[in-house]
């Protein structure tokens, strides 16, 4: 049994845990471009000095909030009718239409995303739609802007939403409906009184798992935004990959667990909670 | 494609009145949650089916139909690079969904049936963090630990075994999750009456527990092995100079614009995940 734990204790905390201490160690040292690692070691703090300082990083880290908190506002807008409507069909459809939500996961993540190319690119398919249907004359290119970034998450991060409200949807007991409406309550108060409260869980599991992933994102804003998008996840990159600052993208990637912490341990309450909750 | 989902009534009781304000209802709500998944679905499905459909165009531009033709698809067959990439891909997959499917196992039965031990909350949250975790920072982090083992000890090389580690390590809590989702709704009675007739706790887990969560192994298996399968981010930090993995050919090949042999590879990934799913479906519930 001892080695049961230890097997992934030992290798999560070698390949997981440690490799924090590193990124730590790395940040606070300074970029040195003729050494291989180019890295020299020191205890300064001069790059977390230049993240508070520089506007590119503040812009950087508030703009992943805002991009990841509308994204995910969206999504749980469009997802919770779906999730409502797939709890509410006959039980035949019901796991087909799961299926369906859960089919585009087990398809590459990187092809969804591009897909989205040609569709929103200029003179792309959304253009050639909107005129041949006579909506819109010149509609103005979607692509390398903000919205095509938010569009991307909510489509890539979809069926994360859908799914969690769904597991709370389903269980649901449908005779509270009744009775409320028995009693006289509207559609309306009935959802605001009963459906919601209960379905509550699920809300906050779906967006904790589209807006952590979407605070990070990089393949998103890389493909669908343009140069003014600034998202955390794709700063870190580019520092490591095209400027080969080691301790700086360090620096970024601390400042981007700083910004993620509270959603990650509420998220592990939340799962350690839904698994006690079970008989 | 998507068939108009029937209202659902009670479980249990009926109305007590077949005029209820909640029945009279019905009919318009059906219609609204036909056009919520209609909607829904489309949106979900229409940009990929247009990659399909683009993938047997005659012309380079992808956004232009110029014809139906079949030259990207032999294009992709002829394409070195992608079938070796491809074939880097799933000798990595294979080897790191099945390390994952093992020690997630071990780590999703801790999970359920070890209440305490020294540690225990650090254990959970080890394992469940990678999920959350975002892959920009799993990736830099790893890279760090491979560069300052290589200096310290030469070991590891970059390349195929660093890759495998770091999708490993990320792969271990989605078995973890299932299978412990699969245990803790598992009725112990059977454990407990084999361990009665005196069977010893390896026998039992071997002889009772493992098959009846085998399922569950199985399909941590299958997201470890996709997820390997598909990811980037980890990959291209890891990956040293000399392995291209066929997510890091796509992306750089994406980057310079669209590629009618992308659309042919998304459309034969699309297959394939639509039998291994419609497959897998049908395994389960023939178990069932």
């Amino acid at each position: 049994m001892r080695l049961v734990i230890a097997l992934p204790f030992v290798w999560l905390g070698l390949f997981f845990l440690l490799p924090f201490a590193l990124v730590l160690a790395i940040a606070l040292g300074t970029n040195a471009p003729d050494l291989a690692p180019p890295v020299e070691l020191g205890l300064g703090l001069q790059n977390f000095a230049l993240l508070f300082t520089d506007d590119l990083y503040v812009a950087a880290w508030l703009s992943s909030l805002r991009i990841a908190a509308t994204a995910t506002a969206i999504t749980l807008l469009l997802g919770y009718p779906m999730a409502y409507a797939i709890a509410r069909a006959s039980p035949r459809w019901r796991s087909v239409l799961l299926m369906l939500v859960i089919l585009p996961f087990w398809t590459s993540f990187l092809i969804r995303v591009y897909a989205w190319i040609g569709v929103l690119a200029n003179n792309g398919l959304l253009e050639q739609f909107l005129r041949w249907t006579g909506l819109a004359q010149n509609p103005e290119t979607i692509l390398g802007t903000e919205w095509a970034v938010q569009l991307g998450i909510v489509y890539a991060y979809l069926p994360f939403m859908v799914l969690p409200l769904y597991a709370a949807l389903e269980k649901l007991d449908v005779s509270l409906l009744e009775a409320a409406a028995d009693l006289g309550a509207r559609p309306l108060s009935a959802f605001a009184t009963i459906t919601l409260p209960l379905s509550l869980p699920g809300v906050v599991a779906g967006c904790l798992l589209v807006f952590i992933p979407a605070v990070g994102e990089f393949v998103i804003p890389d493909l669908l935004g343009g140069t003014g998008t600034l998202m955390i996840g794709k700063v870190l990159w580019d520092e490591f990959f095209t400027n080969a600052d080691w301790p700086l993208a360090s620096a970024v990637a601390i400042s981007l667990l700083v910004l993620l912490v509270g959603p990650i341990a509420l998220f592990q309450r939340q799962q350690a909670k839904s698994l006690e909750r079970r008989p | 494609m998507i068939g108009l989902p029937s209202p659902k009534r009670s479980r249990e009781a009926q109305p007590t009145s077949p005029k209820s304000r909640y029945g009279s209802a019905q009919a318009g709500r059906a219609r609204l949650a036909f056009t919520v998944l209609a909607f829904g679905y489309a949106f979900l499905y229409l940009p990929i089916a247009l990659v399909m459909i683009y993938s047997f165009n005659e012309s380079r531009l992808v956004t232009v139909w110029a014809g139906f033709s079949t030259k990207w698809w032999e294009a992709l067959v002829r394409n070195e690079a992608m079938l070796s990439a491809a074939w880097l891909s799933l000798r990595i997959a294979l080897v790191s969904a099945t390390a994952a499917a093992a020690i997630g196992l071990a780590a999703g039965y801790v999970l359920a049936r070890v209440p305490a031990f020294l540690g225990r909350t650090l254990f959970g949250s080890l394992v469940i963090a990678p999920m959350v975790m975002p892959e920009v920072v799993m990736g830099i982090s790893m890279l760090l630990l491979f560069v300052g083992s290589e200096r310290l000890i030469g070991w590891p090389d970059r390349g195929f075994l660093t890759i495998a580690i770091a999708h490993i390590t990320f792969s271990i809590a989605f078995v973890a999750v299932v299978v412990q989702a699969r245990l803790v709704d598992f009725d112990r009675s059977l454990e407990e009456a084999a361990m009665d007739l005196g069977a010893t706790p390896w026998t039992t887990f071997i002889t009772v527990t493992l098959p009846l969560i085998a399922p569950a192994i199985g399909s941590g298996w299958l997201l470890a092995f996709t997820l390997s399968l598909d990811d980037l981010i980890l990959t291209q930090f890891v990956a040293g100079a000399q392995s291209q993995t066929l997510p890091m050919l796509v992306y750089s090949s994406v980057r310079l614009g669209v590629d009618p042999q992308i659309n042919v590879l998304a459309t034969i990934i699309v297959a394939i995940a639509t039998s291994a799913l419609i497959l897998s479906g049908w395994l389960t519930r023939r178990r069932a």
